[in-house]
Protein backbone atom coordinates (compact mmCIF):
# COMPACT_ATOMS: atom_id res chain seq x y z
CA UNK A 1 0.00 0.00 0.00
CA UNK A 2 0.79 3.41 -0.43
CA UNK A 3 1.03 4.84 2.38
CA UNK A 4 1.79 1.83 4.53
CA UNK A 5 5.36 3.18 5.08
CA UNK A 6 3.78 6.40 7.22
CA UNK A 7 2.75 3.57 10.07
CA UNK A 8 6.10 4.17 12.16
CA UNK A 9 5.30 7.64 11.90
CA UNK A 10 1.89 8.03 12.21
CA UNK A 11 2.90 5.44 15.72
CA UNK A 12 5.30 7.57 17.14
CA UNK A 13 3.16 10.87 16.70
CA UNK A 14 0.73 8.85 18.71
CA UNK A 15 2.68 7.96 21.22
CA UNK A 16 3.49 11.75 21.80
CA UNK A 17 0.34 12.38 21.92
CA UNK A 18 -1.08 10.11 24.30
CA UNK A 19 1.76 10.99 26.57
CA UNK A 20 0.83 14.72 25.80
CA UNK A 21 3.93 15.96 24.11
CA UNK A 22 4.34 17.11 21.28
CA UNK A 23 7.84 18.52 20.25
CA UNK A 24 7.53 18.44 16.54
CA UNK A 25 5.59 21.32 15.49
CA UNK A 26 5.01 22.90 19.13
CA UNK A 27 2.46 25.08 18.55
CA UNK A 28 3.26 29.15 19.18
CA UNK A 29 0.13 31.24 20.54
CA UNK A 30 1.81 34.01 20.84
CA UNK A 31 5.10 36.30 20.56
CA UNK A 32 6.13 38.60 23.00
CA UNK A 33 9.29 39.70 21.48
CA UNK A 34 12.19 38.17 19.81
CA UNK A 35 13.11 35.75 22.86
CA UNK A 36 9.79 35.57 24.47
CA UNK A 37 6.45 34.02 23.80
CA UNK A 38 3.88 31.43 24.72
CA UNK A 39 4.29 28.04 23.35
CA UNK A 40 1.68 24.98 24.11
CA UNK A 41 0.44 27.51 27.05
CA UNK A 42 3.26 28.34 28.40
CA UNK A 43 4.99 32.12 28.26
CA UNK A 44 8.45 30.67 27.41
CA UNK A 45 12.41 32.09 27.00
CA UNK A 46 12.37 31.21 22.89
CA UNK A 47 16.17 29.22 23.10
CA UNK A 48 15.46 27.71 19.92
CA UNK A 49 14.87 29.69 17.36
CA UNK A 50 18.02 30.55 15.51
CA UNK A 51 16.89 34.39 14.93
CA UNK A 52 20.69 34.95 15.49
CA UNK A 53 20.61 38.76 15.76
CA UNK A 54 16.86 39.47 17.23
CA UNK A 55 15.83 41.01 14.04
CA UNK A 56 12.53 39.35 13.70
CA UNK A 57 11.24 42.49 15.86
CA UNK A 58 13.34 45.36 14.95
CA UNK A 59 11.25 48.43 14.09
CA UNK A 60 13.34 49.14 11.56
CA UNK A 61 12.95 46.08 9.37
CA UNK A 62 9.00 45.85 10.56
CA UNK A 63 8.73 49.49 9.55
CA UNK A 64 9.87 48.71 5.92
CA UNK A 65 8.07 45.16 5.85
CA UNK A 66 4.61 47.52 6.37
CA UNK A 67 5.35 50.19 4.22
CA UNK A 68 6.53 47.76 1.33
CA UNK A 69 3.44 45.61 2.19
CA UNK A 70 1.33 49.02 1.47
CA UNK A 71 3.20 50.06 -1.41
CA UNK A 72 3.45 46.77 -3.41
CA UNK A 73 0.58 44.43 -1.95
CA UNK A 74 0.94 41.42 -0.28
CA UNK A 75 2.50 39.12 -2.72
CA UNK A 76 3.98 39.06 -6.20
CA UNK A 77 1.68 36.49 -7.59
CA UNK A 78 4.59 34.92 -10.27
CA UNK A 79 7.89 33.71 -10.95
CA UNK A 80 10.89 35.94 -11.52
CA UNK A 81 10.81 34.65 -15.18
CA UNK A 82 7.75 35.99 -15.43
CA UNK A 83 5.85 38.82 -13.60
CA UNK A 84 7.91 38.39 -10.31
CA UNK A 85 10.60 40.47 -10.37
CA UNK A 86 9.68 43.67 -8.76
CA UNK A 87 12.84 46.35 -8.03
CA UNK A 88 13.14 45.26 -4.54
CA UNK A 89 14.59 41.73 -6.18
CA UNK A 90 16.69 43.41 -7.88
CA UNK A 91 17.83 45.79 -5.08
CA UNK A 92 18.46 43.09 -2.71
CA UNK A 93 20.75 41.08 -5.33
CA UNK A 94 22.67 44.09 -5.78
CA UNK A 95 23.00 44.67 -1.57
CA UNK A 96 24.27 41.05 -1.43
CA UNK A 97 26.59 41.34 -4.10
CA UNK A 98 27.76 44.18 -2.48
CA UNK A 99 27.93 42.58 0.90
CA UNK A 100 30.52 39.80 -0.82
CA UNK A 101 32.21 42.22 -3.22
CA UNK A 102 31.16 39.99 -6.27
CA UNK A 103 29.45 40.91 -9.45
CA UNK A 104 26.55 38.72 -9.46
CA UNK A 105 23.80 36.95 -7.43
CA UNK A 106 20.51 35.41 -6.96
CA UNK A 107 17.45 35.42 -4.65
CA UNK A 108 15.63 32.72 -3.86
CA UNK A 109 12.08 32.45 -2.40
CA UNK A 110 13.64 29.88 0.57
CA UNK A 111 17.08 28.96 1.85
CA UNK A 112 15.90 25.61 1.07
CA UNK A 113 15.13 26.17 -2.28
CA UNK A 114 18.12 28.30 -3.01
CA UNK A 115 20.60 25.41 -2.06
CA UNK A 116 18.56 22.64 -3.29
CA UNK A 117 18.20 24.23 -6.87
CA UNK A 118 21.39 25.38 -6.61
CA UNK A 119 23.35 21.53 -6.23
CA UNK A 120 20.56 20.20 -8.70
CA UNK A 121 21.59 22.64 -11.45
CA UNK A 122 25.11 23.75 -10.97
CA UNK A 123 26.38 19.78 -11.05
CA UNK A 124 24.75 17.34 -13.87
CA UNK A 125 25.59 13.91 -15.04
CA UNK A 126 29.02 13.12 -15.84
CA UNK A 127 30.08 15.73 -12.65
CA UNK A 128 30.56 14.86 -9.00
CA UNK A 129 29.05 16.31 -6.14
CA UNK A 130 31.32 15.91 -3.24
CA UNK A 131 29.93 17.01 0.21
CA UNK A 132 30.32 17.12 3.69
CA UNK A 133 28.82 14.10 5.49
CA UNK A 134 26.73 16.62 7.67
CA UNK A 135 25.16 18.38 5.07
CA UNK A 136 22.10 19.85 5.46
CA UNK A 137 18.74 17.84 3.91
CA UNK A 138 18.49 20.26 1.03
CA UNK A 139 21.74 19.86 -0.06
CA UNK A 140 21.55 15.79 -0.05
CA UNK A 141 18.26 16.81 -2.14
CA UNK A 142 19.54 18.64 -4.71
CA UNK A 143 22.61 16.20 -5.11
CA UNK A 144 19.83 13.08 -5.85
CA UNK A 145 17.92 15.34 -8.10
CA UNK A 146 20.92 16.64 -9.87
CA UNK A 147 21.96 13.21 -11.82
CA UNK A 148 25.31 14.15 -10.86
CA UNK A 149 27.90 11.18 -8.98
CA UNK A 150 27.36 12.30 -5.42
CA UNK A 151 30.32 11.65 -3.00
CA UNK A 152 30.58 12.28 0.69
CA UNK A 153 33.39 13.40 2.91
CA UNK A 154 33.84 13.05 6.40
CA UNK A 155 32.26 16.09 8.79
CA UNK A 156 34.90 18.53 8.65
CA UNK A 157 37.61 16.69 7.61
CA UNK A 158 40.09 18.32 5.15
CA UNK A 159 42.04 15.50 4.65
CA UNK A 160 39.28 13.44 3.88
CA UNK A 161 38.10 15.52 1.28
CA UNK A 162 41.98 15.88 -0.24
CA UNK A 163 42.07 11.74 -0.41
CA UNK A 164 38.68 11.78 -2.10
CA UNK A 165 39.62 14.38 -4.56
CA UNK A 166 42.96 12.71 -5.47
CA UNK A 167 41.12 9.54 -6.44
CA UNK A 168 39.06 11.66 -8.87
CA UNK A 169 41.80 12.40 -10.64
CA UNK A 170 41.00 14.87 -13.65
CA UNK A 171 37.50 14.95 -12.77
CA UNK A 172 38.42 16.46 -9.34
CA UNK A 173 37.97 19.78 -11.96
CA UNK A 174 34.20 18.81 -12.23
CA UNK A 175 33.49 18.66 -9.13
CA UNK A 176 30.86 21.06 -7.27
CA UNK A 177 32.32 20.71 -2.86
CA UNK A 178 29.31 21.79 -0.96
CA UNK A 179 30.07 22.49 2.69
CA UNK A 180 28.76 24.94 5.24
CA UNK A 181 30.35 27.31 7.50
CA UNK A 182 28.30 26.71 10.82
CA UNK A 183 26.20 23.46 10.99
CA UNK A 184 23.37 23.54 12.01
CA UNK A 185 22.82 20.39 14.87
CA UNK A 186 25.65 20.73 16.91
CA UNK A 187 27.14 24.24 15.82
CA UNK A 188 30.34 23.65 14.69
CA UNK A 189 32.40 25.28 12.34
CA UNK A 190 34.27 24.28 8.97
CA UNK A 191 37.62 24.39 8.53
CA UNK A 192 37.58 26.70 6.08
CA UNK A 193 41.10 27.42 5.35
CA UNK A 194 42.00 23.90 4.97
CA UNK A 195 39.41 23.07 3.26
CA UNK A 196 39.59 26.11 0.63
CA UNK A 197 43.51 24.91 -0.04
CA UNK A 198 42.52 21.94 -0.59
CA UNK A 199 40.24 22.89 -3.39
CA UNK A 200 42.88 24.98 -4.30
CA UNK A 201 45.36 22.00 -4.93
CA UNK A 202 43.16 19.52 -6.75
CA UNK A 203 40.64 22.25 -8.45
CA UNK A 204 36.94 22.13 -8.32
CA UNK A 205 34.58 24.45 -7.29
CA UNK A 206 33.48 25.73 -3.80
CA UNK A 207 29.99 26.23 -2.50
CA UNK A 208 29.45 27.11 0.76
CA UNK A 209 26.19 27.82 2.66
CA UNK A 210 26.43 30.38 5.18
CA UNK A 211 22.93 29.56 6.46
CA UNK A 212 23.55 29.66 10.19
CA UNK A 213 26.91 31.66 10.03
CA UNK A 214 25.57 34.62 7.94
CA UNK A 215 25.58 37.52 10.65
CA UNK A 216 27.48 35.02 13.15
CA UNK A 217 30.80 35.21 11.39
CA UNK A 218 33.37 37.54 9.53
CA UNK A 219 33.67 41.49 8.72
CA UNK A 220 30.08 42.85 8.09
CA UNK A 221 28.48 39.20 8.90
CA UNK A 222 29.21 38.00 5.67
CA UNK A 223 30.04 34.26 7.31
CA UNK A 224 32.51 31.83 7.83
CA UNK A 225 34.39 32.20 4.78
CA UNK A 226 35.33 35.59 5.45
CA UNK A 227 36.29 34.78 8.82
CA UNK A 228 38.72 32.23 7.85
CA UNK A 229 40.44 34.48 5.41
CA UNK A 230 38.99 32.15 2.14
CA UNK A 231 36.51 34.68 0.83
CA UNK A 232 38.52 34.70 -2.45
CA UNK A 233 38.79 30.59 -2.84
CA UNK A 234 34.81 30.38 -2.76
CA UNK A 235 33.02 29.43 -6.22
CA UNK A 236 29.25 30.04 -4.39
CA UNK A 237 28.11 31.63 -1.53
CA UNK A 238 24.83 30.80 -0.57
CA UNK A 239 22.37 31.30 2.66
CA UNK A 240 18.93 32.43 4.15
CA UNK A 241 17.46 34.91 4.99
CA UNK A 242 15.54 32.98 7.76
CA UNK A 243 17.92 33.57 10.98
CA UNK A 244 20.17 36.17 11.44
CA UNK A 245 17.86 38.82 8.94
CA UNK A 246 14.85 37.45 10.87
CA UNK A 247 12.95 36.72 7.48
CA UNK A 248 12.55 34.38 5.04
CA UNK A 249 14.88 33.32 1.69
CA UNK A 250 17.24 32.58 0.14
CA UNK A 251 20.79 33.41 -1.96
CA UNK A 252 23.62 32.88 -4.12
CA UNK A 253 26.37 35.26 -4.41
CA UNK A 254 29.13 34.23 -6.90
CA UNK A 255 32.27 35.18 -9.39
CA UNK A 256 30.94 33.51 -12.15
CA UNK A 257 29.08 34.79 -14.78
CA UNK A 258 27.88 31.94 -15.58
CA UNK A 259 25.33 32.59 -12.50
CA UNK A 260 23.17 34.64 -14.95
CA UNK A 261 22.37 31.71 -17.31
CA UNK A 262 22.05 29.14 -13.86
CA UNK A 263 19.64 31.66 -12.44
CA UNK A 264 17.11 30.83 -16.03
CA UNK A 265 17.98 26.95 -15.61
CA UNK A 266 16.73 26.38 -12.18
CA UNK A 267 13.59 24.60 -11.41
CA UNK A 268 13.62 25.92 -7.77
CA UNK A 269 14.23 29.51 -8.73
CA UNK A 270 11.63 29.38 -11.70
CA UNK A 271 8.94 27.58 -10.92
CA UNK A 272 7.71 29.07 -8.00
CA UNK A 273 6.52 32.68 -6.81
CA UNK A 274 9.26 35.36 -5.92
CA UNK A 275 9.65 36.51 -2.53
CA UNK A 276 6.86 38.48 -0.99
CA UNK A 277 7.63 42.59 -1.47
CA UNK A 278 7.43 42.80 2.71
CA UNK A 279 9.70 40.07 2.85
CA UNK A 280 11.95 41.27 1.10
CA UNK A 281 11.71 44.29 2.17
CA UNK A 282 12.49 43.32 6.23
CA UNK A 283 15.35 41.42 4.57
CA UNK A 284 17.25 44.64 3.11
CA UNK A 285 16.69 46.10 6.36
CA UNK A 286 18.08 43.98 8.70
CA UNK A 287 21.12 43.38 5.92
CA UNK A 288 21.66 46.73 6.69
CA UNK A 289 21.84 46.82 10.22
CA UNK A 290 23.81 43.43 10.10
CA UNK A 291 26.48 45.32 8.25
CA UNK A 292 26.29 48.79 10.09
CA UNK A 293 26.01 47.01 13.29
CA UNK A 294 29.05 44.60 14.56
CA UNK A 295 27.83 44.87 18.16
CA UNK A 296 25.00 42.52 17.46
CA UNK A 297 27.39 39.71 16.45
CA UNK A 298 29.91 40.40 19.43
CA UNK A 299 26.72 40.00 21.65
CA UNK A 300 25.75 36.75 20.25
CA UNK A 301 29.06 35.42 20.59
CA UNK A 302 29.11 36.47 24.01
CA UNK A 303 26.09 34.85 25.04
CA UNK A 304 26.91 31.60 22.70
CA UNK A 305 30.17 31.13 24.89
CA UNK A 306 28.14 31.86 28.44
CA UNK A 307 25.60 28.80 27.54
CA UNK A 308 28.17 26.80 26.13
CA UNK A 309 30.65 26.79 29.02
CA UNK A 310 27.41 27.06 31.78
CA UNK A 311 26.07 23.52 30.35
CA UNK A 312 29.47 22.49 30.17
CA UNK A 313 29.91 22.79 33.53
CA UNK A 314 26.94 20.82 34.32
CA UNK A 315 28.39 18.08 33.02
CA UNK A 316 26.64 18.07 30.04
CA UNK A 317 27.84 16.86 26.64
CA UNK A 318 27.77 19.55 24.32
CA UNK A 319 29.09 19.77 20.67
CA UNK A 320 32.51 20.53 20.18
CA UNK A 321 33.02 24.26 19.87
CA UNK A 322 30.87 27.12 21.03
CA UNK A 323 28.61 28.74 18.41
CA UNK A 324 25.46 30.28 18.23
CA UNK A 325 23.91 26.29 17.96
CA UNK A 326 25.06 24.83 21.52
CA UNK A 327 23.60 20.99 21.59
CA UNK A 328 23.41 19.18 24.46
CA UNK A 329 24.13 15.26 23.58
CA UNK A 330 21.90 12.90 24.96
CA UNK A 331 22.00 9.03 24.11
CA UNK A 332 18.35 7.62 24.74
CA UNK A 333 15.44 9.64 22.97
CA UNK A 334 12.94 9.00 26.07
CA UNK A 335 15.30 10.63 28.18
CA UNK A 336 15.40 13.34 25.41
CA UNK A 337 12.19 13.50 25.07
CA UNK A 338 11.02 13.76 28.83
CA UNK A 339 13.74 16.32 29.47
CA UNK A 340 12.65 18.43 26.38
CA UNK A 341 8.85 18.34 28.00
CA UNK A 342 10.65 19.17 31.24
CA UNK A 343 12.89 21.94 29.81
CA UNK A 344 9.72 24.08 28.73
CA UNK A 345 7.47 23.25 31.80
CA UNK A 346 10.53 25.24 33.14
CA UNK A 347 9.72 27.87 30.70
CA UNK A 348 12.16 27.23 28.26
CA UNK A 349 11.82 26.33 24.32
CA UNK A 350 14.49 24.30 23.07
CA UNK A 351 14.00 22.22 19.50
CA UNK A 352 14.40 18.32 20.17
CA UNK A 353 16.16 16.68 17.30
CA UNK A 354 16.43 12.63 17.23
CA UNK A 355 18.00 10.31 15.08
CA UNK A 356 17.55 10.11 11.70
CA UNK A 357 17.74 13.90 11.56
CA UNK A 358 21.04 14.21 14.20
CA UNK A 359 23.95 13.69 13.01
CA UNK A 360 25.01 10.94 15.14
CA UNK A 361 23.01 8.22 16.83
CA UNK A 362 22.39 10.63 19.57
CA UNK A 363 19.15 12.85 20.52
CA UNK A 364 19.86 16.68 21.03
CA UNK A 365 18.40 19.56 22.94
CA UNK A 366 19.42 21.87 20.58
CA UNK A 367 19.79 25.59 21.78
CA UNK A 368 20.08 28.80 19.62
CA UNK A 369 21.26 32.22 21.00
CA UNK A 370 20.44 35.34 20.04
CA UNK A 371 22.09 38.74 20.20
CA UNK A 372 18.14 40.00 21.63
CA UNK A 373 18.57 37.40 24.75
CA UNK A 374 19.51 39.14 28.36
CA UNK A 375 22.08 38.26 30.65
CA UNK A 376 19.33 37.23 32.85
CA UNK A 377 17.61 34.91 30.46
CA UNK A 378 20.80 33.25 29.60
CA UNK A 379 21.16 32.46 33.36
CA UNK A 380 17.85 31.54 33.23
CA UNK A 381 18.26 28.96 30.73
CA UNK A 382 21.48 27.46 32.36
CA UNK A 383 19.40 26.99 35.54
CA UNK A 384 16.98 24.97 33.55
CA UNK A 385 19.50 22.85 32.32
CA UNK A 386 21.05 21.98 35.90
CA UNK A 387 17.79 20.48 37.17
CA UNK A 388 15.81 18.29 34.78
CA UNK A 389 18.91 17.69 31.95
CA UNK A 390 21.86 17.65 33.99
CA UNK A 391 19.60 14.95 36.70
CA UNK A 392 18.00 12.75 33.66
CA UNK A 393 21.93 12.40 32.06
CA UNK A 394 23.29 11.47 35.38
CA UNK A 395 21.32 9.08 35.89
CA UNK A 396 21.98 7.34 32.61
CA UNK B 1 38.92 -2.37 -6.83
CA UNK B 2 39.05 -5.33 -4.84
CA UNK B 3 37.65 -9.02 -6.61
CA UNK B 4 34.71 -10.29 -5.04
CA UNK B 5 35.29 -13.02 -2.47
CA UNK B 6 37.70 -10.25 -1.43
CA UNK B 7 35.71 -7.61 -0.71
CA UNK B 8 33.12 -10.17 0.78
CA UNK B 9 35.48 -11.33 3.46
CA UNK B 10 36.29 -7.92 4.23
CA UNK B 11 32.65 -7.14 4.81
CA UNK B 12 32.39 -10.31 6.67
CA UNK B 13 35.36 -9.28 9.21
CA UNK B 14 33.96 -6.17 9.79
CA UNK B 15 30.16 -7.31 10.28
CA UNK B 16 30.24 -10.34 12.32
CA UNK B 17 30.63 -8.66 15.50
CA UNK B 18 27.33 -6.93 15.31
CA UNK B 19 25.62 -9.86 14.45
CA UNK B 20 23.38 -10.94 16.95
CA UNK B 21 20.93 -13.09 14.63
CA UNK B 22 22.02 -16.04 15.87
CA UNK B 23 22.62 -17.34 12.26
CA UNK B 24 26.14 -17.22 10.15
CA UNK B 25 26.44 -14.36 7.70
CA UNK B 26 26.47 -15.19 4.29
CA UNK B 27 26.68 -13.25 0.63
CA UNK B 28 22.75 -12.85 0.86
CA UNK B 29 22.26 -11.66 4.01
CA UNK B 30 20.49 -8.28 4.01
CA UNK B 31 22.05 -5.21 5.97
CA UNK B 32 19.43 -3.66 7.31
CA UNK B 33 16.42 -6.70 7.53
CA UNK B 34 18.25 -9.50 8.80
CA UNK B 35 21.44 -7.39 10.82
CA UNK B 36 19.35 -4.59 11.73
CA UNK B 37 21.93 -2.02 10.66
CA UNK B 38 20.86 1.52 11.16
CA UNK B 39 21.01 4.39 8.01
CA UNK B 40 24.13 5.43 10.43
CA UNK B 41 26.09 1.92 10.44
CA UNK B 42 25.13 1.72 6.85
CA UNK B 43 26.92 5.07 6.28
CA UNK B 44 30.17 3.73 9.00
CA UNK B 45 30.65 0.99 7.19
CA UNK B 46 31.03 2.03 3.68
CA UNK B 47 33.50 4.50 5.18
CA UNK B 48 35.42 1.58 6.54
CA UNK B 49 35.05 0.15 3.36
CA UNK B 50 36.59 3.51 1.88
CA UNK B 51 39.21 3.41 3.47
CA UNK B 52 40.23 0.51 3.59
CA UNK B 53 40.34 -0.27 -0.56
CA UNK B 54 41.11 3.59 -0.41
CA UNK B 55 38.05 4.47 -3.02
CA UNK B 56 34.64 6.38 -2.86
CA UNK B 57 31.44 4.23 -2.72
CA UNK B 58 28.82 7.21 -4.82
CA UNK B 59 25.95 7.83 -2.87
CA UNK B 60 24.02 6.95 -6.19
CA UNK B 61 24.56 3.31 -5.68
CA UNK B 62 23.45 2.98 -2.17
CA UNK B 63 19.69 1.99 -3.34
CA UNK B 64 20.49 -0.87 -5.06
CA UNK B 65 22.36 -2.63 -2.23
CA UNK B 66 20.30 -5.06 0.18
CA UNK B 67 22.54 -7.60 0.94
CA UNK B 68 26.10 -8.36 1.68
CA UNK B 69 26.44 -9.62 -1.66
CA UNK B 70 25.33 -6.76 -3.33
CA UNK B 71 27.98 -4.44 -1.51
CA UNK B 72 30.83 -6.56 -2.74
CA UNK B 73 29.61 -6.37 -6.19
CA UNK B 74 29.55 -2.35 -6.32
CA UNK B 75 32.63 -3.07 -4.72
CA UNK B 76 34.06 -4.91 -7.10
CA UNK B 77 32.70 -3.10 -10.31
CA UNK B 78 33.41 0.16 -9.11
Amino acid sequence: MLLDKFAPMAQIRAELAAAGIRPFGAVTERLISATEAVVEGRTVILAGTNNYLGLSFDPRCIADAQEAAARWGTGTTGSRMANGTFAEHLALEAELADLYGLPHAMVFTTGFSATQGLCATLAGPGDVILLDADSHASIYSGAQLSGAEVLRFKHNDPADLEKRLRRLGERAADTLIVVEGIYSMLGDTAPLAEIAAVKREYGGFLMVDEAHSLGVLGEQGRGAADAAGVADAVDFFVGTFSKSLGAIGGFCASPHAALEAVRFSTRAYIFTASASPSVVASTRAALAIMRAEPQLQRRLWANAERLYAGLRDLGLQVGPQPGPVVAVLLDDRDTALAAWQRLLDAGIYVNLVVPPASPTGASLLRCSLSAAHSDAQIGRIIAAFADPVAGAAGAL
Amino acid sequence: MPDYQTAVAYILALLEPRNRSGRPLTEATDLVADIGLSSLQVMELIERLEDHFDLSIPLNLLPDIATIGDLAAKLRDL
